[in-house]
């Protein structure tokens, strides 16, 4: 048992079964994304923790507490919205000091606290400014000095850095994931976006249509990938159809050619799966013990700086291939053929 | 061409309302006989029966814009944050007031309240002057609920309440500390209007027999010469200075200076 935990949850809609069969347990201090494509219900998991939705059923504990009847103002949990949510007739400091204001806590135990959140964030000199006079980086920042205030017991972030542009949404990422550290809050971070959950995760909760697909470390869920979903969610990915021959050795048809992956595939003869294996993952040349190899076309070749990506031509299917750029390395010509080779294991046959 | 008829029709429609308040004001003026004086003003001003109507009335104005106040700006709140699908009846309920007559209103409360009823509100001058306050918001209703509704638009009322909520705060306190201080602008202009309206009021004070300053400027009127003409004036600025103190509270609202 964890220090937050979601136990098979459950949120329907009138009809729709927003959220499935969802647990989840965090340990104290983790930072865990909820990552997914748009309506797979993060924020509707997120928003029941914070308990502004009523599970459907299940249970939701927070230090061993279940708190699915506690009010959401009475649950002591932080919470940064996308929209940032500021106050907007109060100053930043008197926006940072609202959750100690509420609680009754002293005058010079909310300034002093005000003045480390503010100092925390990197804003010490703009208490006395209102929202409208930060930037959308700015305001987020003090949206979370906000959250954290109070000191809650668990914080949650549903896609904060998502109105922002690219380099202020970059650097705010490793920032908040300084501030999680520091603290060692407990966290949950709803996001669509991979890059962001594989760079500040703990672990990672992929979601697809309600359900929890695979949850695991940012590179369990990138090198090993438990569904076709979250294969192809998670970074690039080279997919081609083939048919197996035989199930119990691994051997596939590939666009005319014969691959044997060395292991059992759990699948009819004459089944159509889907081979996938990361651009990474391919090199040019034979291949050795352990390895898989294929020949194909040279359809393409890319620069694009520190890798080179080469797109080959597979029965039809495009591949892509990424090699680092080497000095001394040299690109293979357009329209020749050259073979490929992959550890066998990184081919992964993946299920619908 | 098109020019001098556009500007025939702006010049017909100012002198269509200038006209009538230039000959009120000008008559006025000159209840001396051959030159302009403000006798008439001085008049009005000094009837003891002008300062207490005026006093009434003013009073009974603010305890409306309050009632007013703590009935609309929650209910609109709720609506908005709990209902929105309510939205457009509770919308209509609220125009109710403008479409039926102040006499009906008034009729109905007496019939209700009267001193047999089972809550005779009329058979005491407190009871009374309460129901003509409420019949007053009902008279102001279309109008704080319109622009206490246009401010809640212009805020995300779900996210800042949730974002209330997170950290700590009961409904008491969103609506104080987060809800009203962020419609202000709008609910003084409602108050502004209910202001206007209560003071020129005329029907429910008469019949409800209370002595306000819509029956004074009645009974005036029918009595006097120059003083109603003079009355009339200074209610007109009264309404006037109303409207413009909206103007001047939507300016200098400070937090709501990045939207325009
Ligand atoms: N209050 C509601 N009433 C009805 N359906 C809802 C409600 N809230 C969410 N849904 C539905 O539940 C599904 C999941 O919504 P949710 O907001 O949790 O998605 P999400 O994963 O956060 O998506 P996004 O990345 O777009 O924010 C959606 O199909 C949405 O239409
Ligand atoms: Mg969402």
């Amino acid at each position: 048992m964890g220090f937050l935990d979601l136990d098979r949850l459950e949120k329907s809609f009138n009809e729709t079964r927003v959220v499935r069969d969802f647990s989840l347990s965090v340990e104290k201090g983790e930072f865990v994304s909820f990552l997914g494509p748009s309506g797979c219900g993060k924020t509707t998991t997120l928003r029941m923790i914070a308990g502004f939705e009523t599970p459907t059923s299940g249970a939701i504990r927070i230090g061993g507490q279940d708190v699915v009847n506690v009010k959401p103002n009475r649950r002591n949990i932080g919470m940064v919205f996308q929209s940032y949510a500021l106050f907007p007739n109060l100053t930043v400091a008197q926006n940072v000091a609202f959750g100690l204001k509420v609680s009754g806590a002293p005058r010079d135990r909310i300034a002093a606290r005000v003045d480390e959140m503010l100092a925390m964030i990197g804003l010490p000199d703009l208490g006395g400014r209102y929202p409208f006079q930060l930037s959308g980086g700015q305001q987020q920042r003090v949206a979370l000095a906000r959250a954290l205030a109070p000191a809650p017991q668990v914080l949650l972030l549903d896609e904060p850095l998502s109105a922002l542009d690219a380099q202020i949404r970059v650097s705010l990422r490793s920032e908040i994931r300084a501030i999680q550290q520091k603290l060692g809050i407990t966290t949950i971070y709803v996001t669509h976006d991979q890059e962001e959950a594989l760079s500040m995760s703990d672990r990672i909760v992929v979601m697809h249509k309600g359900i929890a697909d695979q949850v695991g470390t940012p590179s369990e869920i990138y090198n090993s990938p438990a569904t076709r979903f979250v294969a192809s969610f998670i970074g690039t990915l080279n997919q081609v159809d083939a048919v197996v021959e035989d199930p119990a050795n691994g051997t596939v048809e590939v666009g005319g050619q014969r691959l044997v992956l060395g292991r059992a595939l759990g699948r009819a003869r004459g089944a159509r799966v889907a081979l996938a294996v990361r651009p990474q993952a391919l090199r040019i040349g034979a291949p050795g013990p352990g390895e898989v190899g294929l020949s194909a076309r040279v359809v393409e070749t890319q620069f694009l700086g520190a890798v080179q990506r080469i797109v080959v031509d597979l029965g039809g299917a495009p591949l892509s291939l990424d090699a680092f750029n080497r000095a001394g390395a040299h690109l293979p010509q357009t329209g020749s053929q050259v073979t490929l080779s992959a550890a066998a294991e990184d081919v992964l046959v993946l299920v619908d | 061409m098109m020019r001098v008829w556009a500007w025939g029709a702006l010049l017909f429609g100012c002198m269509y309302f200038a006209l009538p308040l230039i000959g009120m004001t000008e008559f006025s003026l000159s209840m001396r006989r051959g030159e302009y004086s403000f006798d008439a003003y001085r008049v009005v001003l000094a009837d003891p029966r002008f300062q207490a109507t005026f006093a009434y009335s003013v009073v009974m104005a603010l305890v409306t814009i309050a009632f007013g106040v703590l009935l609309v700006v929650p209910t609109a709140y709720w609506v908005r944050l709990k209902l929105p699908k309510a939205r457009p009846w509770v919308e209509f309920i609220t125009l109710l007031p403008l479409v039926i007559p102040a006499i009906v209103v008034v009729f109905g409360y007496i019939r209700l309240y009267n001193t047999s009823s089972v809550l005779p509100l009329t058979g005491s001058v407190m009871g009374t002057n309460l129901l003509l306050m409420f019949g007053y918001a009902t008279l102001a209703l279309p109008y704080m609920y319109r622009s206490v509704d246009t401010g809640l638009r212009t805020i995300d009322v779900a996210t800042l309440t949730e974002a209330a909520q997170s950290l700590g705060a009961g409904w008491v306190t969103i609506l104080g500390r987060v809800i009203l201080p962020n419609v202000l602008a709008s609910v003084l202009s409602g108050a502004f209007l209910t202001f206007a309206i209560v003071i020129g009021e005329f029907t429910m004070a008469a019949l409800l027999d209370r002595p306000a300053f819509g029956p004074y400027m009645q009974i005036l009127g029918a009595n006097r010469a120059y003083e109603p003409a003079a009355l009339a004036v200074i209610a007109f600025g009264i309404t006037w200075a109303c409207m413009g103190l909206i103007g001047l509270v939507n300016r200098f609202s400070r937090h709501t200076q990045a939207k325009r």
